[in-house]
């Protein structure tokens, strides 16, 4: 039941990110910004707000949103929040957490090629290219926490990482790492996306929900933010193994969902973005530093015995 | 080990002799008369062939029935629950090809396509149901000599097949290289089976176990491995493939690659079971060459502009998935880590099922996509989802299946290879955890490079403005072609949704290799709750979507043209992207692993008034230039070279016959013959 309410609370939380981080980037361009509940009202407005579809477009563009939706509060299922376990866990479970992300993707890909747009199709390709670049590093790093807590569901392997010695602090400081570097690519933001524009140069994800308008960007939108609460939350697992008072519990996933969020926020103002030809170049840098995890892993577990 | 009663394998017996009968029957009877015959005939196949499979799967102890009783010569038909198994996934798949074939030959039935003489088809059913009753056999009889005419008799009934075409100078091209390339498979096997014989065993699969019972299992393995898996299509024996799959009529693209390239599947695990030395360097050799497979397969695929052609690489690359499988779990039994190896077994041979089903469902799909509009490009065509509802929401089951996205059958097996190496990693050392992480690697980027590729045709093909007139011109297939499709379409469903059943199946098949742990059972509630999560997913769909509905009720919705920066004059047609293009950067990203070549002739400073110009790419494969090439170059060049004696005068003709019997005489006079 209490985790049916973290993850009821971690539902509409996470719509404020994308508030903490536009204000943050606002406050660091010295602009006064938007409040924090700019997201919500716009997702608000956009639920009720009528639609237009393109005459190119099938059924698939209209169901493919509600899939995205569907999908990626299925993936929060089994994130543990809060110190709450996820509602549904088993042996492998990150497997499907990763795979149904892909599912997601591949309908909102579709969803982009349906209006038969050139920048859509040139947004959907990049991202096709740039998600399959990413689940290398995301699995490594996965392997590697299975290697160290000797399990292999996100309940077990966060209920059982302890940061105690001073190789974990690295393992810590990587996987965090990593973990923001791989939000930052699957939420399509800066170096590899920019956010705030859908430029030739910068097409992406922007630019592939161009035709989508009224409850469907609305569901799209929410998607994108449940899907960067998600990853907030497992960095949030990270740093918060042990178990205290429910209250404080919450309080604290809440403070590191803040920080996550200002941390994207201040990456994103002071970072330039990546030529797009250097992203894969980019994104394949983070599984060479997964694998630096990997080997830290081997040395931890000590199967890999130095000296 | 029993023997099964009298009357029910004189049943089976007079149904081959009817089977036999109607393949001469097929020549009197007449264009609707001759489809429906086969598929009576197919059916009947079905029939016995499932009946006995299901049989052997749910008792699990083997049947072996002598055909004939009381004649020597008849063969021993053997169902282990492999050979069952494979039963199982041959009828599924021929009760699928043999409904789709009866709508697909339609057209060439009632003249609307191109007309082929009736002793045409007739040929084509009769290779159709050899090839039906061949890999029946192939997967039941375990003497040698049995079991080479049997497979001999699926390359020439596959053969014929293939040359459906025939009137093309490229469909018969490429039957002859299929038809050369599978009989070095056929050689290599059956030379594997000689030496076995050679050395005091019998001529067959159960010599192979006494060989390898005293013998170093490595040497005859790589020949039986190469035999087998130039019929699986393992690289970098896999140059046939691409060209027989799209050169053949769709039906029998679905059958071959369904079910056909599995005979060679079936005969690398029937020769596994033999095989208890070694196992550390053949499992190390099943793993590399199916990882290069797979992700070769796949890179591959992306970059093809034939619709068909695509399919094929990707068969390529789920042969590389299940030798993952097969590898993983020959290495499991010899690095002793018993989970590994049923989860690895299981996996690989659960994706024999599930490949096949959403295999053929892929490539009858393409077939229905050919039929209304005649071409095979990709980029040709765009929009079909209109004009064809039914076969794209097929098409897209199928590609979600393959690209082994949840809640569908593909993820289940790759779900069960990752379970197997996650908890290998966890009990391996730091060697074996590094292959467990490159194997893990291996998987990820082959699933997120199908994901690549079926979002690439199927948004080509089905998605946005059609691109030519043919596009507009489609029409959905008839419910012959159709049916069949969502036949398969349920069964892909059921295997993500209910996948306990089947897992146990393959584990049951996992367990003739390894005895199966207690933790490797743990896998089947995690298996019931993949498919819980599976129904989670479609409940909050549908909770999504009714809010959706009641939204769309209160709001008026519009319709108008996609969004154009402002600017509606062009052709939405041209506008939009392309398979190449889709494919570009991904081809710039790995460069010259997939060979493509662009033909363009750039246009030169001086030229004032360019010339109209044609630009266009094509892929070649690198394994077919460098390997087959190399190797069948040198012997053309020697049969051009000893073509001068052909010149065609009599006269030159008798002097060789002179200078022949002139040879004998002089060798025989000096004792050398």
């Amino acid at each position: 039941m209490m985790s049916f309410v973290a993850l009821l609370g971690v539902l509409l939380g996470a719509l404020i990110i994308p508030g903490i981080i536009s204000i943050t980037k606002a406050k660091l361009s010295g602009r006064k910004g938007a409040t924090l509940f700019q997201p919500i009202h716009d997702v608000i407005r956009l639920l009720r707000k009528s639609s237009v579809y393109s005459t190119t477009t099938s059924w698939l563009f209209q169901v493919a949103p509600t899939v995205y939706l569907a999908g990626i509060m299925g993936a929060a299922l089994f994130v543990p929040f809060a110190g709450y376990t996820g509602l549904l866990s088993f042996s492998g479970d990150f497997v499907f957490f990763a795979y149904l992300l892909g599912l997601t993707k591949f309908l909102l890909i579709l969803n982009a090629m349906d209006t038969g747009s050139g920048f859509e199709g040139m947004g959907a390709n990049r991202e096709a290219l740039y998600s399959m670049l990413v689940e290398p590093a995301f699995f490594t790093l996965m392997a590697s926490l299975a290697l160290i807590t000797n399990n292999t569901s996100f309940r077990d392997i966060f209920l059982t990482l302890h940061v105690d010695s001073s190789l974990s602090y690295l393992v810590a400081a990587l996987g965090i790492y990593l973990l923001v570097q791989i939000a930052m690519v699957e939420n399509s933001r800066l170096p590899v996306d920019d956010p705030r524009t859908h430029l030739e140069l910068t097409m992406i994800h922007e630019v592939m929900v161009l035709d989508n308008s009224g409850f469907d960007m609305g569901l799209i939108m929410m998607g994108n933010a449940l899907k960067f609460g998600l990853y907030g939350g497992l960095i949030a697992n990270f740093l918060m193994p042990i178990q205290w008072h429910p209250v404080l519990n919450a309080l604290i996933f809440a403070g590191i969902h803040v920080l996550f969020g200002i941390l994207i926020g201040g990456l994103e103002s002071f970072r330039a973005r990546n030529k797009i030809a250097r992203n894969p170049q980019f994104i394949l840098t983070l599984s060479s530093i997964a694998l630096i995890l990997f080997f830290t892993a081997l040395i931890i577990t000590h199967k890999f015995i130095l000296g | 080990m029993f023997t099964i009663n009298q009357p029910l394998f004189v049943m089976e017996s007079l149904i081959l002799l009817i089977i036999c009968l109607g393949c001469f029957a097929f020549f009197f009877f007449r264009g609707r008369y001759k489809a429906m015959l086969s598929l009576c005939l197919h059916l009947l196949l079905v029939v016995i062939g499932s009946w006995r499979a299901f049989q052997v799967l749910s008792t699990g102890a083997a049947v072996q029935v002598k055909l004939v009783p009381d004649w020597p010569l008849t063969p021993v038909v053997r169902i282990d629950s492999l050979s069952a198994y494979f039963l199982l996934v041959i009828s599924l798949t021929m009760l699928t090809g043999a409904l789709y074939a009866y709508g697909y030959l339609k057209p060439y039935r009632d003249g609307s396509a191109r007309q082929k003489p009736a002793i045409h088809l007739s040929i084509h059913y009769v290779a159709l149901l050899g090839l039906h009753l061949s890999m029946l056999l192939v997967s039941t009889l375990r003497e040698g000599t049995p079991f080479l005419v049997a497979w001999e008799l699926m390359t020439v009934s596959s053969f014929g097949l293939v040359l459906f075409d025939s009137e093309r100078r490229e469909t018969l091209q490429i039957g002859i290289m299929y038809f050369v390339q599978m009989h070095i498979g056929f050689a290599l096997i059956m030379g594997a089976f000689l030496f076995a014989n050679a050395q005091g065993a019998a001529f067959g699969f159960d010599g192979l176990t006494t060989y390898f019972a005293t013998h170093s299992a490595l040497p005859l393995f790589v020949v039986l491995f190469i035999g087998f898996g130039i019929k699986a299509g393992f690289v970098p024996l896999h140059t046939w493939l691409p060209h027989a799959h799209p050169a053949a009529p769709s039906h029998v693209s679905g059958i071959m690659s369904g079910v056909m390239i599995k005979m060679g599947i079936y005969g690398i695990l029937r020769v596994l079971l033999s095989i208890h030395t070694d196992l550390f360097a053949i499992g190390i050799i099943i793993l590399s060459v199916s990882l290069v497979s797979g992700l070769l397969g796949v890179m591959n695929a992306i970059v093809q502009h034939d619709i068909k052609k695509l399919l094929a690489y990707h068969s390529i690359e789920n042969i590389g998935i299940i030798g993952i499988g097969i590898g993983l779990g020959v290495l499991g039994v010899a690095m002793n880590m018993p989970v590994l190896a049923v989860l690895g077994f299981a996996g690989g041979i659960l994706h024999i099922l599930n490949h096949a089903l959403f295999k053929s469902l892929l490539f009858y799909g393409a077939g229905a996509v050919y039929q209304t509009t005649h071409t095979r490009t990709i980029d040709q065509l765009g929009g079909l989802i209109k004009r064809m509802p039914q076969t794209g929401m097929l098409f897209l089951i199928g590609a979600l299946a393959i690209s082994g996205l949840p809640p569908f059958n593909g993820f289940i097996s790759e779900f069960l290879i990752y379970s197997g190496l996650f908890q290998a990693l966890r009990q391996g050392d730091i060697m074996s955890d590094i292959l467990m992480l490159a194997v893990i690697l291996g998987l990820t980027l082959i699933g997120g490079l199908a994901v690549f590729c079926f979002t690439k045709v199927f948004s080509i093909v089905f998605l946005g403005s059609p691109r030519t007139a043919a596009a507009k011109r489609a029409e959905e297939v008839n419910s012959w072609m159709l049916a069949p499709k969502w036949i398969i379409a349920a069964v892909v469903v059921v295997i993500g949704f209910v996948p306990v059943p089947f897992a146990k199946w393959a584990v049951q098949l996992a367990a003739l290799y390894t005895p199966v742990p207690q933790q490797a059972l743990a896998v089947y509630p995690v298996l019931q709750q993949v498919g819980l999560a599976g129904l989670v997913i479609v409940g909050i769909s549908a909770g999504i979507w009714l809010l959706r509905v009641s939204a769309q009720k209160r709001i008026i919705v519009a319709y108008g043209p996609t969004w154009g920066c402002g600017y509606s004059g062009a052709d939405p047609a041209v506008h939009q992207y392309t398979a190449t293009s889709y494919a570009a950067n991904f081809q710039e990203l790995v460069g010259p692993v997939v060979g493509v070549q662009t033909h363009y002739k750039a246009i030169e400073e001086d030229e004032i008034f360019p010339q109209p110009r044609k630009f266009d790419t094509h892929s070649h494969d690198i394994f077919e230039e460098t390997m087959t090439r190399t190797m069948t170059r040198p012997l053309l060049q020697a049969s051009e070279k000893s073509a001068v004696f052909q010149t065609g005068k009599l006269n030159h003709y008798l002097l060789y016959a002179f200078a022949f019997m002139a040879l004998v005489f002089l060798l025989t006079y000096l004792n050398l013959i």
